[in-house]
């Protein structure tokens, strides 16, 4: 269905997350429509007519009760496996750390994004960092971790492409990650209340091939820079 | 009862009293039932006024950046202010008072058979302080600064420094409002709470309660044992923002979590607040419209109190990525959806009543059968969100804001007009208008759904919440997409004529209607025996207080001619011919009593041929 | 206006209402302060270091509080039983000594309170203070609310009016009593 919304799996846990919604789409969706329409069907047929009066029934009558009974265990049955999905689901995303390939800062203010990226040792915190501001430079197929963090109120870093979502928390620094699966320019979306400036904290995220994002660092970072001065 | 017979007289008309000042009878009065029309307007009020406000939000996100009629150019910092304060109001000024309040206040003492509330002047303290928190509230509005902006879930740091929000004095103005309003509710949860313990007529066993009786009841114990927390939060964070405190401020040792835990363990058991409430209303009408017993009083009883237990465990799903414990996550995700069980157990229940009835599509019967089928895609949309994975894409996006509109706004816009036409007769002693109340209704349900609709999609496209333009953001700036939001702009301005055509029929019938006898519906419980409007003093002009029989939905039983079997008619009336008169069959009083009753039952055959048709 | 409604006088429950009320009353105070108590653990297990601000306060003062709170209580259960029997007066002296004793509270935090803003132990010195402030304040703000109300009441028995009202009084009294009693622990013995 995303597909439809022009939304790309970007990352490789993307497919896992729109599989789980898939999943309780089809859970949810049926029981809706067997719900609704028993209900609809029971509007019908007992609608109000002149030869036909009302039954007396408490409810407690065991070939009737069936019908709460049963529906009740089935809707266990269906939540447990929603539980272990979405669980499962989670696990990926959020509580296994994959070995990173490159790590990245994300440090959220109002009403901005620095992404602070790996220069050509590919360490972070090194003098030849590449910092910039609203726009986030990635390599597609490689694990990155990130650290995010605020300087100042809430904030959430948004990937709609990665199907990512994560507070920045001020006094905290999150560490989580991704692997992008695509190539392209995407949105980054500030999605927690943080003032004024809200509506208009957005990001763009630039995937590029290897080649590509290799061409990027090298030219973007300070350290040639510095080396082409020092000659 | 020695003190009935004073007042067998006096109350009759209740129109005609020039001597008692309109103040003192409308304002300062004790009356339960006034107290109740209080919260019913100032909640009405202030639906208007949250209404109006989605309204200007709306029509910016539609055509971003251009005047709204009778508004103007809607700035960033209003539209926050606009957006903040709508979900406020709605929740706390008027889906609380309206469903809790209003109705609570009216029903409660008539339900019980007693004549008032148990403490009439806590009761009025609770109404004049909710009023004040009202008048707060608004004033925030026109401070300096404006109101506050930063989400009716005014998280901190945001909400506690000035120097973040920029609207120093309207967050703390905004905040004492909530304060009060808890403060309001609390006193008159005790109200209710104890009336039904104490009570209740004579006979009356806790099965013979009505339903809604309980959903409210229930609904003040959940609110009352899961505000606490916050009333605390609330003054740590008056304190950070007003004396320096560090409660949530992380670079003080301060944590911010701790208010997102506070607020949530409050703000999830506050939905199930506002849900029973509703559920009970829902309860009375679909019985009384089906002519049928309630499928299983007692299985809704149980998954209510189930519900209300489950929901204090739930509270951090609010908080998936807020940057909790991911492990905590998965604990928090059994409870949410294993909170699916009791609530779809109720919704059973209310769908087998209708198993084997004789339904008759009154407008009230239509509410109360939108807010079940409403209802249900709020509920199965929540699993969602429940889901942690799923959450982590769905986290503020509108689809979390179209699922708790589809919880919502059944709740407080249908239920409440659900309970309002099925009441009305009561309150005011005079009939809606039928066909204005079903041309209403088609007029509010279809546009609600054509509003959510598309923003379930626009958020699963990933819309995400509290942007007061897209144009930043190119993939959410597409055509389709600024096509849907027009569409559900559109979609709000034909609700809102809708509404302007209920209100006209509203206040005309207060004052022009059809007359309405004791029991249009021949419906069962105590509120029917009462006058219409009740008298101050509810049965004391009756020669006896009312006692109970029996159960509160005997419709259709097989030992009675008729199909309905109200709760004040002692047993002797079973075998004899059919008891025509409402009243117990030791009744002395005189000749225009049993006239009124007369016209009560002509009344009751036109009311019925009127809903078979 | 009437007099009392005839609910008002139902006892369903065979438990007076006034006596129900208080009871739920004391229920959503719970958990207030259960709320407030239950961040301040969390937060002091979290923070080691706020047992430096803690070992500040005074156990000694703290510890003249609780008894003279607990000897208050003893007077409240008294009145009670003055109002028992039927004896207004009595009960009326009684809460007048329960009183007494609030004010006596009362000054003694005033002074413990001036001594240790006056060393610079304000709100905002360090996490553990502010909780130590906004707890023992909330509480404060109870005790002051109790001696208030007791004052009606003790008005009302002194004319043998309402004498219900002195056991439901005693009720909230053991509560803000009991509060004291985790407050104390919590924020002077715990170094
Ligand atoms: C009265 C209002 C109301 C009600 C009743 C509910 C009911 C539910 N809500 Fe909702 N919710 C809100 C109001 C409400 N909610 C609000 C206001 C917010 C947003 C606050 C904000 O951020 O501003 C919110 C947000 C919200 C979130 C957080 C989303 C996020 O911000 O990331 C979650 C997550 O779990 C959630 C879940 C649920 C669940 C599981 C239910 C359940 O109770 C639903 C149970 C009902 C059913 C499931 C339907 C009936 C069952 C069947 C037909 C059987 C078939 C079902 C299965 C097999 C599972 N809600
Ligand atoms: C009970 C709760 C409730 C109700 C009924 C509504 C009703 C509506 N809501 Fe609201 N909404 C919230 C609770 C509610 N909302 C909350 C909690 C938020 C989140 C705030 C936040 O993020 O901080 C929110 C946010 C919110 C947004 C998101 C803004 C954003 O994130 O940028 C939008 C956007 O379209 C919206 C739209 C609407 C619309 C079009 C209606 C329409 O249905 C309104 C129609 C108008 C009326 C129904 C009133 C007129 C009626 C009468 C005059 C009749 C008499 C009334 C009575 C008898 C009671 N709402
Ligand atoms: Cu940053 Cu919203
Ligand atoms: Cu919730």
């Amino acid at each position: 269905m995303f597909e439809l919304l022009d939304l790309k799996q970007g990352s490789s846990y993307a497919g896992d997350i729109d599989q789980l919604i898939l999943m309780i789409t089809i859970i949810t969706g049926v029981w809706f429509l067997l719900t609704a329409g028993m209900f609809f069907w029971l509007l019908f047929r007992f609608r109000a007519k002149k030869d036909e009066s009302g039954q007396y029934v408490t409810g407690d009558e065991p070939q009737l009760k069936r019908w709460v009974t049963w529906p009740h265990m089935l809707i266990l049955l269906c939540d447990i496996a929603v539980i272990v999905m979405a669980v499962n689901v989670w696990y990926t995303v959020k509580q296994d750390l994959p070995e990173a390939d490159a790590t990245i800062r994300i440090i959220a203010q109002q009403w901005a994004w620095t992404f602070v990226h790996p220069g050509p040792d590919g360490e972070l915190d090194t003098p030849d960092d590449i910092r910039t501001v609203d726009r986030l430079y990635l390599q597609e197929g490689i694990t990155y971790h990130y650290k995010l963090s605020s300087v100042d109120v809430l904030h959430d870093f948004s990937v709609p492409i990665f199907r990512l979502k994560q507070d920045a928390v001020p006094g905290r620094e999150i560490t989580g990650w991704f692997k992008p699966t695509v190539q392209g320019e995407y949105g980054i979306q500030c999605a927690e209340m943080c003032g004024i400036g809200h509506g208009i904290m957005g990001a763009r995220l630039i995937l590029q091939s290897a080649s590509d994002h290799e061409f990027w660092i090298q030219s973007n970072s300070p350290t040639p820079v510095a080396q082409v001065t020092g000659q | 009862m020695a003190t009935a017979a004073p007042h067998a007289h006096d109350h009759g008309h209740d129109d005609a009293h020039p001597e008692e000042s309109w103040v003192i009878k409308y304002l300062w009065s004790t009356d339960h039932k006034i107290i109740g029309l209080q919260y019913l307007f100032t909640g009405m009020a202030m639906a208007i006024i949250g209404g109006y406000f989605a309204y200007a939000f709306r029509m910016q996100l539609a055509f971003p950046g251009e005047s709204v009629p009778t508004y103007g150019v809607v700035s960033p910092a209003q539209y926050n202010a606009m957006v903040t304060n709508h979900g406020t109001i709605m929740i706390f000024w008027v889906a609380m008072p309206v469903l809790i309040a209003a109705f609570g206040n009216f029903l409660i003492p008539l339900m019980l058979g007693c004549d008032d509330m148990v403490f009439p002047r806590i009761n009025r303290l609770s109404y004049q302080i909710f009023l004040l928190s009202a008048l707060v509230l608004i004033a925030s509005f026109f401070v300096p600064g404006g109101g506050f902006g930063g989400a009716w879930t005014s998280y901190p740091p945001l909400s506690s420094e000035a120097g973040y929000s920029l609207t120093p004095l309207g967050s703390t103005i905004w905040l004492l409002a909530v304060a009060l309003e808890f403060v309001a509710f609390l006193l008159g949860g005790i109200n209710f709470i104890t009336t039904t313990m104490n009570s209740r007529a004579p006979g009356m066993k806790y099965t013979d309660i009505p339903m809604v009786v309980w959903m409210i009841v229930l609904a003040s114990i959940i609110f009352m044992a899961s505000v606490g927390p916050l009333i605390a939060g609330a003054i740590m964070l008056l304190f950070d923002q007003n004396l320096g405190t560090h409660f949530f401020d992380p670079t003080a040792g301060g944590d911010p979590l701790l208010w997102q835990h506070l607020f949530w363990f409050f703000g999830h058991p506050e939905v199930y607040v506002v849900l029973l409430p509703a559920m009970g209303i829902v309860a009375e009408i679909i019985t009384t419209f089906a002519r049928k017993k309630l499928f299983g009083y007692k299985t809704v009883l149980y998954t209510a109190i189930a519900t209300g237990i489950l929901s204090f465990f739930v509270w951090a799903h609010h908080q998936f990525v807020a940057g909790i414990d991911p492990r905590m996550a998965n604990l928090f995700t059994a409870t949410t959806v294993l909170i699916s069980i009791p609530i779809a157990e109720m919704c059973f229940v209310y769908i087998g009543t209708l198993y084997g009835g004789s339904i008759r599509f009154t407008t009230p019967m239509l509410w109360a059968l939108a807010f079940i089928f409403e209802f249900l895609i709020g509920g199965v949309t929540g699993i969602f969100l429940g889901a942690s994975g799923s959450d982590i894409y769905f986290h503020d996006t509108y689809f979390v804001l179209a699922h708790f509109h589809y919880t919502f706004f059944p709740i407080a816009i249908i239920g409440t007009f659900a309970a309002l036409t099925y009441w009305f007769p009561k309150m005011f002693g005079r009939h809606l208008n039928e066909s204005l109340g079903k041309i209403h209704f088609w007029g509010t349900v279809i546009p609600f759904n054509m509003i959510f609709i598309p923003l379930f999609i626009l958020g699963v496209g990933g819309q995400h919440r509290r942007i007061y333009s897209y144009e930043h953001f190119p993939e959410l700036f597409q055509p389709w997409q600024q096509d849907l939001r027009v569409m559900a702009t559109v979609s709000l301005l034909v609700m809102l004529v809708f509404q302007a055509l209920f209100l006209m029929n509203f206040f005309y019938s207060i004052f022009k209607g059809k007359k309405a006898s004791k029991n249009p519906y021949n419906a069962n419980t105590l509120e029917w025996l009462a006058d219409s409007p009740p008298a101050h003093g509810n049965f004391l002009h009756l020669a006896e207080m009312p006692v109970v029989h029996r159960g509160p939905y005997e419709f259709n039983h097989p030992d009675r001619d008729e199909d309905y079997w109200p709760q004040w008619l002692p047993p002797e009336g079973v075998s004899a011919a059919p008891p025509a008169d409402p009243e117990p069959a030791a009744d002395p009083e005189p000749a225009d009593e049993s006239a009124d009753q007369d016209a009560d039952q002509d009344s009751d055959q036109d009311s019925d041929e009127e809903s078979a048709s | 206006m009437m007099g009392k409604p005839i609910a008002t006088t139902r006892t369903v429950m065979g438990v007076s209402t006034g006596k129900l009320a208080v009871w739920w009353l004391i229920v959503s105070e719970i958990v207030i302060f259960g709320g407030l108590l239950a961040s301040y653990v969390m937060h002091r297990i979290g923070h080691p270091e706020w047992a430096a601000s803690a070992a500040h306060t005074d156990v000694r003062i703290g510890g003249l509080n609780t008894m003279v709170l607990l000897t208050s209580s003893l007077m409240a259960v008294l009145a009670h039983a003055a109002a028992g029997r039927g004896d207004g007066p009595l009960a009326a002296k009684r809460l007048a000594v329960t009183i007494g004793f609030a004010v006596m509270f009362l000054c003694v935090k005033a002074y413990e309170w001036t001594t240790e803003i006056s060393h610079g132990y304000t709100i905002t010195a360090s996490g553990f203070w502010q909780f130590y402030y906004v707890a023992a304040g909330i509480h404060a703000a109870h005790i002051i609310a109790g001696a208030i109300i007791m004052g009606f009441v003790m008005m009302q028995a002194r004319r043998n009016h309402e004498l219900g009202r002195v056991e439901l009084i005693g009720l909230y009294w053991h509560f803000v009593d009991l509060v004291w009693i985790f407050l104390f622990p919590l924020l002077y013995i715990a170094k």
